[in-house]
């Protein structure tokens, strides 16, 4: 059964926040959910971005009160 | 994923400098890129096992840059190793000088190049120098 897990990279610089994600991608399980925050806005336009390089899939990017929430589902 | 080459060659001492590079190396290498590092000159101190990594600033940035939650410029080498396979070599001559070995400098360093196979190896892909 695929988890949902929460990474809390407010607060932290590019390119913290992804590299966090990728940690925990990296610890994840294939079809297993993984939402990160952070308050960082450039992080908010790459980690999408890379997201699309490797080819995982962004299932939401939200914004609220300047912390941006970037869910992506780990598919290799 | 498309495959591309980055050699980075790291001889500063400079906080900015590094930081820059350590980015592209990460960043670089988690997206699938063949990311490999020379490290250099005044650069290879920092990778001494133990070895601060408080490095003198060019400008207000790297001032800012130790004010703010920057990751610093070690972890983000050692997470483009990890997490992205990149190679981080000590360059053999800056070893000389310095008349430091292998097992002195920090684990996740490969072993020691000299230029002229970093430059053979860095053929036909980007070259970064800081």
């Amino acid at each position: 059964m695929a988890d949902k897990r929460k990474i809390d990279a407010r607060g932290s610089f590019c390119p913290g926040p992804l590299m966090e994600l990728i940690a925990g991608i990296k610890a994840a399980n294939v079809g297993d959910e993984l939402e990160v925050l952070s308050t960082d806005r450039g992080s908010a336009a790459d980690i999408p971005e890379w997201i699309k390089k490797v080819g995982h899939e962004l299932l939401t990017t939200t914004e609220e009160n300047g912390v941006w929430h970037i869910t992506v589902r780990k598919t290799k | 994923m498309v495959s591309d080459k980055i050699s980075i060659i790291l001889v500063s001492e400079l906080r900015e400098d590094l930081q820059m590079a350590g980015m592209i190396a990460s960043v670089g290498a988690v997206s699938g890129n063949n990311v490999s590092v020379l490290i250099s000159m005044n650069a290879l101190k920092y990778f001494l096992k133990g070895a601060n990594d408080k490095a003198p600033v060019a400008g207000h940035m790297g001032e800012m840059l130790d004010r703010k939650k920057a990751p610093s410029f070690k972890t983000l080498f050692e997470q483009a190793a990890e997490l992205g396979d990149a190679r981080i070599h000590p360059c053999s001559m800056a070893m000389d000088v310095l008349g430091v070995e292998w097992r002195d400098l920090d684990t996740f360093l490969k072993e020691p190049m000299g230029l002229t196979k970093f430059l053979d190896d860095a053929r036909g892909g980007q070259v970064w120098s800081f």
